[in-house]
Order: C-alpha cells, then structure tokens, then sequence
C-alpha cells in the first residue's frame, strides 16, 4: 500500500534523480525517432493552478498538496492579470486545478468572470470528496448553474486500490458525490453537463488502455452505484514530488523508469499538452504543463509571469524538457485530456 | 547460484541464442496468443495469472500480476483468479479419489 509522505527531496534533487536514471534521455528518445525539438502551437488551454491547499493528501500528489498548504494559493490581483490574458488570447479551454482548485477563496467569481470573456469551456479539477465538506455544500449546484466541465478524480472502481491512493474513506465520498453530481445532471444524456472521470494508476504500474477502461467503469458504476458518467481518461503517474519519494522508498524507482523509457511511444508525442497549453502557477509564473510548474522549469522565453504576458510567448516556443517527460510518452500516452496516442 | 533471479525475466528472450528459429516462433505465437481477440487482453492476463500459480512459476506470476494491474484488474479480482487456480487444481486431486476407489473396490471384498 502506498502511505502518504512529506516530500523529503527538493526540486534541484528531484531533477537530479531524473537526469541519472539508469536510461536513455528523453531527449535521446526524441532523436532517435527523428522528433525535432518541442514547440509550442496555438494557445487552446489556459491551465491555472489556484494553489496548494486541499483537503486530501494523496499519495501519488505531483503538486504535493494538502491541508496544511494555506500559504500557497492564488491572489484575486492575478486571477485578475490571467481575466486580461484570456481576453487577449481567447483559449478554447480555462482549466482550473489546485489542490482543489473550489478551495481557493476566489475561486467561484474566477469562474464567473471567466464566462463573461466568452471562453467555450470551464474545466474543475475536482477531488470530489471536496463536494461534501460543510463549507461547500452549495458547489456542486454552482458548478452546475455554471455549466463547468468536471473532470474528477477516480483511480478505481474498488475501495481498496482508491483508497491507498487518495487516502481512508475517500471512495466511499466519492460514489456519494458522484450521485449527488448525477441528481444534478452531471454525466446524463442531453443535459450538456460534462463529467470526467480521471484515473491514475494506485501504484508504480502503467494505466490500462482507456477505452476498454471506460467500458468497464461504466458498466461497474451503473451496476454497483446506478452512476453514469461522460468518459474516462487514463494518467500516468509523474516521477516527481510524492510520487517520486514513493519510487524510491519502495525500490520501484529504476524499474518504472525503464519502463516509461521502453514504452516510449513517437506516436503519443504530437498530443502532449504542453503544445497548446499555457500553465499559471499560483503564484503567476508561467510553464509549459503542470509538471513543469512542480519541477520549477519556467517557459523559455524573456516573459516568465502572467504579469508580463507577451505575444512572443505563443510564438513557437520550444517547451523545457527533462526525464520526467517520458511519463507523457509512454504506451498510449498522457495528458491532462488522457491518451494522447 | 541463485534461483529464480527477478533480473532473469528480461534474459528470456536470450535463449534465442541456442534455436533462434525455435525461439522466434514461439515468441511470435505468444504475443499472437496475447492480443485481444474473442477473449479481451484483461480476462487473458488474468487467466495467464491463474495458470501462472497452478504452475508455480514466479517468473510468470511476476509478469502477470503486472500486466494484470496494467490491464486495470483489481488485487480482489487478481485473488478470485488464483483461487480458480486452487480449486481447480484442488478438485483435479480429489477427482483421482474416484480412480482410488475404483481401484480400492476392485481389490477389495
């Protein structure tokens, strides 16, 4: 069972132990399949992460996030400087994750503001157990007033794998607020009220294949708890922050690594986030995918805050790439949308 | 000497170096074996899990196991697999006690 842990290693001896796995360079990987060098596209996503706190600790967190993280969390003045950014730049998607991002004390007039430039679609990265608390007991119907895409974290249809995970008592929470989502609308037919369920493996293992996964969890959860959902996506787990002291702490390190390294797939590279997304820490600096705010690589480019947002930031921008990248590559690929291959 | 070395898995394929044709067709028949078809990749890894344990074999309940996780398979449903395995292999014991008491019937007044 994997038990939550403080991060014991920084960020500098974080992207030590990745440079010196016992594998080929991600970079490498890239070459030898006659990849050229990351770019950035069009802007689609507008990823912001509100900030640390959260009322769960998981065991796999990238983002190291937990109740103790009140510090951490993003002011209303960049919220504010991000409103100019997507009016200016008109992302399809504003995506919203933490922590848990409903947390975040703006979190509900960010949403609304965010409507009114016109954006097509407002993700909430939720936990779901967030859905219970006493403090927010109205969410789930503001969400739904809000038309806000949820995209909510499942690893499994079983206590025992989503437990060791995401903490004790987590999955029975998470079947009552997927009903309660449901009574709602979220996840039926015609109601245009989108509900994804994101899973990431409960240990140092690769995801299954999405499809044959979302096949199985809607029939599971139809038929155990009479819930429905929109669709499934698959992550796999990022060698970095909790996760990564996991590896390690259960001898598992050098064997995932070779894994996602002889899973290396060329095919899953054209679909990484980090093409069209633009990801906003909570504290307003900016980097190429929600991992690499974690690992504290920024965008290479001469802007690095939200505060000073260019148009050269858009302009072909070759993405800052490290070891910890092999896990967007591997088999069918992961994104914050699932497979990419 | 050890035996049954987890670093020995991935060697597996190094015995091609004494049949190589022997070797390539069973491996080409193996991973033909593996692909989802009538049976679904998931419920053929969990068979191989089964069978994994009727045969004791580490190597393969090593790799099986893994690609029973991978295949989205839970430690509940990789379990009722194993204890297949056991009553199958229980009840295969058992039967022969109607070839005892056959035998025993026959030698007996």
């Amino acid at each position: 069972m994997i038990k939550p842990t403080p991060s014991p290693l920084n960020v500098s001896q974080q992207l030590a132990v990745l440079s010196s796995a016992p594998i080929e360079a991600f970079t490498a990987h890239l070459a030898n399949h006659d990849v050229p060098q990351l770019h950035t596209g069009n802007l689609e996503i507008l990823q912001h992460n509100v900030g640390k706190l959260c009322n769960q600790t998981c065991s796999h967190c990238h983002v190291d996030a937990g109740p103790d993280k009140t510090e951490e969390n993003m002011e209303w003045a960049t919220f504010e400087a991000c409103f100019q950014v997507a009016e200016q730049c008109q992302p399809r998607i504003v995506d919203l994750t933490g922590g848990a991002p409903e947390l975040n004390p703006h979190f509900r007039d960010a949403v609304k503001k965010f409507k009114t430039l016109g954006v097509e679609e407002i993700i909430d990265r939720c936990n779901l157990s967030v859905l219970l608390l006493a403090s927010q007991k109205d969410l789930a119907e503001f969400l739904a007033e809000n038309g806000v895409h949820i995209v909510a974290s499942l690893p499994a249809v079983n206590e025992q794998q989503t437990d060791a995970q995401r903490g004790s008592g987590v999955f029975d929470k998470s079947i009552k607020a997927l009903q309660r989502l449901n009574e709602l609308g979220y996840g039926r037919a015609g109601s245009g009220l989108q509900l994804t369920l994101m899973s990431n493996p409960s240990g140092a293992f690769l995801p299954p294949p999405q499809s044959t996964a979302e096949q199985r969890f809607k029939r599971l959860l139809r038929d155990r708890y009479n819930i429905e959902f929109t669709r499934l996506i698959e992550l796999t787990n990022m060698p970095i922050a909790r996760f990564l002291d996991y590896l390690i702490d259960s001898n598992n390190y050098e064997r995932y690594m070779q894994k996602l390294s002889s899973a290396f797939n060329p095919g899953a590279v054209d679909g990484l986030m980090c093409k069209n997304t633009l990801s906003i820490g909570w504290d307003g600096k900016m980097y190429d995918c929600d991992f690499n705010q974690m690992l504290e690589l920024p965008v290479q480019a001469s802007c690095k805050t939200i505060f000073e947002f260019s148009n050269e930031l858009m302009d072909n921008r070759e993405i800052a790439l490290a070891n910890h990248c092999l896990g967007c590559t591997a088999g069918q690929g992961s994104s914050c949308g699932g497979a990419t291959a | 000497m050890q035996y049954y070395d987890d670093q020995d898995l991935p060697k597996f394929g190094a015995i091609a170096e004494d049949n190589k044709e022997l070797a390539d067709s069973f491996f080409k028949w193996y991973g033909q074996v593996f692909q989802d078809a009538e049976l679904t990749k998931r419920e053929k890894n969990l068979i191989a899990l089964a069978v994994a344990h009727a045969k004791q074999c580490p190597y393969c309940i090593d790799a099986y196991t893994e690609a029973s996780l991978e295949s989205g398979c839970s430690k509940g449903e990789m379990m009722e697999a194993v204890h297949v395995a056991a009553a199958i292999t229980g009840g295969a014991t058992l039967v022969h006690a109607v070839q005892m008491r056959n035998k025993a019937d026959g030698l007996s007044m």
